[in-house]
C-alpha cells in the first residue's frame, strides 16, 4: 500500500541531505498513519477516497515530482507570465517576490532596500545557492512551526515539497512593503503540487506576506487590477466549472491536487501579517495546512481569502506559545456552483495572557457547501486567555448547505472564551430597506453581500487590500447575475418569496383582493 | 401635480384585520398628518403603502399619480416616487449611506448618481448630518437622532413625489426635529413634495405644520380636519373618537361604504 510514497521513493527525490532526511521521516510517518477515509469524522465531506485511489494508480492522474534530471530537462517557465503580471499589478509595491510554478521555485527577487533592512527569500533546496548549502541553520528552520503535521496531506507535502521557500526577516527589521509569494498551478496540466512556505520573523521585526495560490487561468476572474491573459492561456469554460468535486477528481485528467503547507514563526515582540489568497480553478482539489507559532508579546494577523477549488480545505493552527502573544485570524470565502469550502481552525492558547480573535465570514450559493469547524484550546498554563471565535455564513440559495461547529477545550479557569455562529439567508428587513429607497433587488443583494464582507475585509492584514479582496469575493455575485435564465428566476423568487403580490396578479391585484374582501 | 390616493384600504396582518378601509388623498405640496393611538394601524398603513412583506391587502386601492402602487414591488414604488421614512430604520452592516444613495440614484435614472456628491453635501449641511456619518454603515450604531436625520437626508437627496414619514419625530431632540421639519416643509412648499406624516404626538405638528390632520382609530379614519384638530386632540386625547359601536364594524358595511 502507498508504494509511491515509500521511504525509498522519498529518499530518491532530489535535494540536500537534510531535506532528503526529512522526506524519509515523513514518508515513514505517512506509512504509519496511512490514508484517511471519509468515514472519519474530520474527513466526512472530503473526497479523500477519490484522491487516494487516484494517487495509488501506477500512472496516477497526479504525476509526482521525480528525479532531478527530468526536472532540470524542462525549461523553467517564464516568470513574467501574464498571470504573474496580473498578480503584481494587483498588489503594487513589494519588498520581495517569490514565484513558484507547480511547486517549483521559478524566480526570487528581493528589493535591495529590503535586503539591506533584513529580508531574505531563500529557496531552501536550491543547492546552487551556496549560502543555503553552507548555512547549517536552514535545515532546522523548516518545520519550526509545523513540527508535527497533523494529517496525511501535510505529510505528503513534507515528502514531496521539493522546493520549500523561506522568507526570513531579521530581528528588528521593518519591511515597508509586503513580500509576495505567487504559487501558480497550471490549469491545463494535471499533477500533485506541494507548495511549502516558511515565514520566519525575528524578534521585534515587522513584516507582511501575501501568499497567492492560483490556477494560471483563474486570474481572469480577478479584481480590477488583473489584466487580460495572453491568447495561448487556457481558460476554464463555465461548463467544466460546474462539475462536482467528486467527478472532477475522478473523471477529469486535468484537475490538480494542491497540498500546500505554510509555516509561520513569529518572534518575541514581532508583528507579522500573513494574507493567503486561494484562487484555484474549479477543478482543483486543495488541502492546505497553515501553522503558526507566536512568541512572547508577538502579534500574528492571519487573513484567508478563498474563492476557488472544487473541494478546498484549509486547516489553520495558531499556537500562542509566548506570554502575551496575540493571534488574529480572519477569513472571507465564497463557494458557489458545486464547490465545497472546508475550514478547520485551532486557536491554541499555550502561554498565559494570550489573546486570539477569529472571524470567519462566508457566503454559499447555488449547490455549494461550506464547513467550519473551530476549536479554542486553552492549556493548563494559559491563565488570562482571551479568545473569541465567530463564524458567519450567508446562504444565498435554497440548495446550499453550511455547517458551523464551534468547540472549546479549556484547562484553566481564569479565561474568557466566546464563540458565536450564524448561518442564514439575506436579512429580509435589510433587503426591504434598500428596496424602499428604489434600489432594485439584484443591486440590493449585491450591496448587502458586499457590506456583509466589509468588516472582515477591513480586518485582513496588508492595509490597502481590503477593497480588492472584497471585490474578489463579491465578483462571484456579479457573475451569478449574468448567467442563466433559471438563475435569474430564482433571484426573482427570492425577492418576492413572501410576496404580497404574486406574479399572476400583477395587473389586477386590486380587483382580485377586493373581490376576496366582499 | 402629484397625488397619493388611498381608497378603502383594508389590510390583514398576522390573521388580524388592521386597516378597515382607509381613505386618504395627499397632493403635492400638502402636508397631512395621521395621528392615532398605539395599535390603531399607523405603522401598518406606512408599511403597506411601501409594500413590506407580511401584510395582506384584502381590499381597496392605493395609487400614486395614477399608478397602482399595490401592483408594484417596493423598489418600483420608490421609483414611482414614493418614499418611506421608517420609524426604526434598518441597520445594514457594511453599506454606507453614500453607497446606498448612489445605488438608488443610479437605479432611478441613468447617470443620476452624478448628482449625488453635490446633493449630499448641500443636504447634509442643511440637516446637520456630519460627513463622517455618510461613510458609516447605514443606521448601524446610529443614535435615534442620527437615524432620523439619515432618513430625512435620503428623502432630501432622492426627491420623491410623496413621502410617508413614520414617526419621524421619535428619537429626535428638539433641535434635530426643527432641522428635519424645516427641510421637509421646504420640500413641500418649494419642491411640491406631498407629505403623509404619521405620528403619535402633536409635538411634531408644532414644528411640521400640517394642512390636514386625520385621526386613525382602529383601522379607519375617524375624523379629518384642519390643524385645529391636533389641538383638540392635545386637549381631549383620543377618547372622544373611540366610540364603542365602531369596534364591531363589519366587513360588509365597509365594502358598501367604499
Amino acid at each position: 500500500m502507498l508504494e509511491r510514497f515509500s521511504v525509498a521513493a522519498a529518499a530518491a527525490l532530489p535535494g540536500p541531505d537534510w531535506l532528503r532526511c526529512r522526506r524519509e521521516g515523513a514518508a515513514a510517518a505517512l506509512q504509519g498513519i496511512g490514508f484517511p477515509t471519509a468515514a472519519e469524522e474530520v474527513w466526512r465531506y472530503s473526497p479523500v477516497g477519490e484522491i487516494r485511489s487516484a494517487l495509488e494508480q501506477p500512472k496516477g492522474v497526479f504525476p509526482l515530482p521525480e528525479a532531478s534530471a527530468e526536472r532540470s530537462g524542462k525549461s523553467p517557465p517564464d516568470c513574467r507570465s501574464a498571470a504573474v503580471e496580473s498578480v503584481l499589478r494587483r498588489f503594487g509595491k513589494s519588498s520581495g517576490l517569490g514565484v513558484i510554478r507547480n511547486g517549483e521555485v521559478v524566480s526570487v527577487w528581493v528589493d535591495p532596500v529590503a535586503a539591506e533592512d533584513g529580508l531574505e527569500i531563500v529557496p531552501l533546496a536550491d543547492a546552487a545557492l551556496s549560502t543555503t548549502a553552507t548555512d547549517p541553520g536552514l535545515g532546522s528552520v523548516l518545520a519550526e512551526a509545523a513540527d508535527d503535521l497533523p494529517d496525511a496531506f501535510g505529510l505528503l507535502n513534507d515528502v514531496f515539497a521539493t522546493a520549500p521557500l523561506l522568507v526570513r526577516v531579521r530581528a528588528f527589521a521593518r519591511l515597508e512593503h509586503p513580500v509576495l509569494v505567487v504559487n501558480l498551478v497550471d490549469a491545463a496540466s494535471s499533477g500533485g503540487v506541494f507548495p511549502r512556505l516558511l515565514v520566519s520573523v525575528g524578534e521585534a521585526a515587522e513584516a507582511q506576506v501575501v501568499d497567492v495560490v492560483c490556477s494560471d487561468s483563474s486570474l481572469l476572474s480577478g479584481t480590477g487590477g488583473s489584466g487580460p491573459l495572453s491568447d495561448d492561456m487556457p481558460s476554464v469554460s463555465s461548463a467544466t466549472a460546474h462539475s462536482t468535486a467528486h467527478s472532477a477528481v475522478q473523471s477529469s485528467p486535468q484537475s490538480a491536487l494542491v497540498l500546500p503547507v505554510a509555516e509561520m514563526s513569529v518572534g518575541a515582540g514581532a508583528r507579522l501579517g500573513y494574507l493567503s489568497i486561494q484562487e484555484l480553478d474549479r477543478r482543483a482539489t486543495a488541502i492546505a495546512n497553515t501553522a503558526a507559532v507566536v512568541g512572547k508579546q508577538g502579534y500574528l494577523n492571519v487573513g484567508l481569502v478563498a474563492v476557488g477549488g472544487s473541494y478546498a480545505r484549509l486547516r489553520t493552527d495558531c499556537s500562542l506559545a509566548g506570554r502575551g502573544a496575540t493571534g488574529d485570524i480572519s477569513a472571507m470565502y465564497f463557494a458557489d456552483g458545486s464547490q465545497i469550502h472546508d475550514f478547520r481552525t485551532f486557536q491554541n492558547h499555550v502561554a498565559a495572557d494570550t489573546t486570539s480573535n477569529l472571524l470567519f465570514v462566508g457566503a454559499v450559493d447555488d449547490d455549494a457547501r461550506s464547513i467550519y469547524s473551530g476549536l479554542i484550546r486553552v492549556g493548563e498554563q494559559a491563565r488570562g486567555t482571551d479568545a473569541e471565535q465567530t463564524n458567519r455564513v450567508l446562504k444565498l440559495a435554497d440548495g446550499v448547505w453550511a455547517e458551523s461547529v464551534p468547540n472549546l477545550e479549556i484547562e484553566n479557569n481564569d479565561v474568557r472564551c466566546a464563540h458565536a455562529t450564524s448561518v442564514g439567508p439575506i436579512d429580509e428587513a435589510q433587503r426591504f430597506y434598500l428596496e424602499s429607497r428604489g434600489v432594485p433587488p439584484e443591486a440590493a443583494e449585491r450591496l448587502i453581500v458586499d457590506g456583509y464582507f466589509g468588516e472582515v475585509a477591513r480586518r485582513l492584514p496588508v492595509a490597502g487590500l481590503a477593497e480588492s479582496m472584497r471585490g474578489l469575493v463579491s465578483a462571484k455575485l456579479h457573475d451569478r447575475h449574468e448567467v442563466p435564465a433559471d438563475d435569474l428566476m430564482s433571484a426573482d423568487d427570492l425577492t418576492s418569496a413572501d410576496g404580497e403580490v404574486p406574479a399572476v396578479d400583477l395587473t389586477s391585484a386590486g380587483d382580485l383582493t377586493s373581490a376576496e374582501g366582499e | 401635480m402629484s397625488e397619493l390616493l388611498v381608497e378603502g384600504l383594508m389590510v390583514r396582518a398576522g390573521g388580524e384585520i388592521i386597516l378597515r378601509g382607509v381613505d386618504l388623498c395627499v397632493r403635492g405640496g400638502e402636508v397631512h398628518a395621521v395621528m392615532g393611538p398605539n395599535g390603531s394601524g399607523k405603522s401598518t398603513l406606512a408599511h403597506v403603502l411601501m409594500g413590506r412583506s407580511g401584510y395582506e391587502v384584502m381590499g381597496g386601492r392605493a395609487s400614486l399619480n395614477g399608478v397602482d402602487l399595490l401592483a408594484l414591488s417596493p423598489f418600483e414604488r420608490a421609483q414611482a416616487g414614493l418614499f418611506l421614512a421608517m420609524q426604526h430604520p434598518t441597520e445594514v452592516p457594511g453599506v454606507s449611506l453614500a453607497d446606498l444613495l448612489a445605488e438608488a440614484l443610479r437605479a432611478s435614472a441613468p447617470g443620476a448618481e452624478k448628482l449625488l456628491a453635490e446633493r449630499l453635501a448641500v443636504e447634509a449641511e442643511v440637516l446637520g448630518v456630519p460627513a463622517e456619518l455618510l461613510e458609516r454603515p447605514v443606521n448601524v450604531d446610529f443614535s435615534g437622532g442620527e437615524q432620523k436625520r439619515g432618513e430625512a437626508l435620503q428623502l432630501a437627496v432622492l426627491r420623491p413625489a410623496v413621502a410617508v414619514l413614520d414617526e419621524i419625530d421619535s428619537g429626535l431632540d428638539i433641535d434635530a426635529l426643527r432641522h428635519v421639519s424645516r427641510r421637509i416643509e421646504r420640500a413641500a412648499t418649494e419642491e411640491g413634495l406631498g407629505v403623509l406624516a404619521i405620528t403619535h404626538f402633536s409635538r411634531l405638528l408644532s414644528e411640521l405644520h400640517a394642512d390636514r390632520v386625520h385621526i386613525l382609530m382602529r383601522g379607519r379614519i375617524a375624523a379629518s380636519g384642519g390643524p385645529e384638530l391636533a389641538d383638540e386632540l392635545e386637549r381631549d386625547g383620543y377618547e372622544r373618537w373611540s366610540q364603542p359601536e365602531e369596534v364591531a364594524v363589519s366587513l360588509g358595511r365597509l365594502s358598501r361604504r367604499r
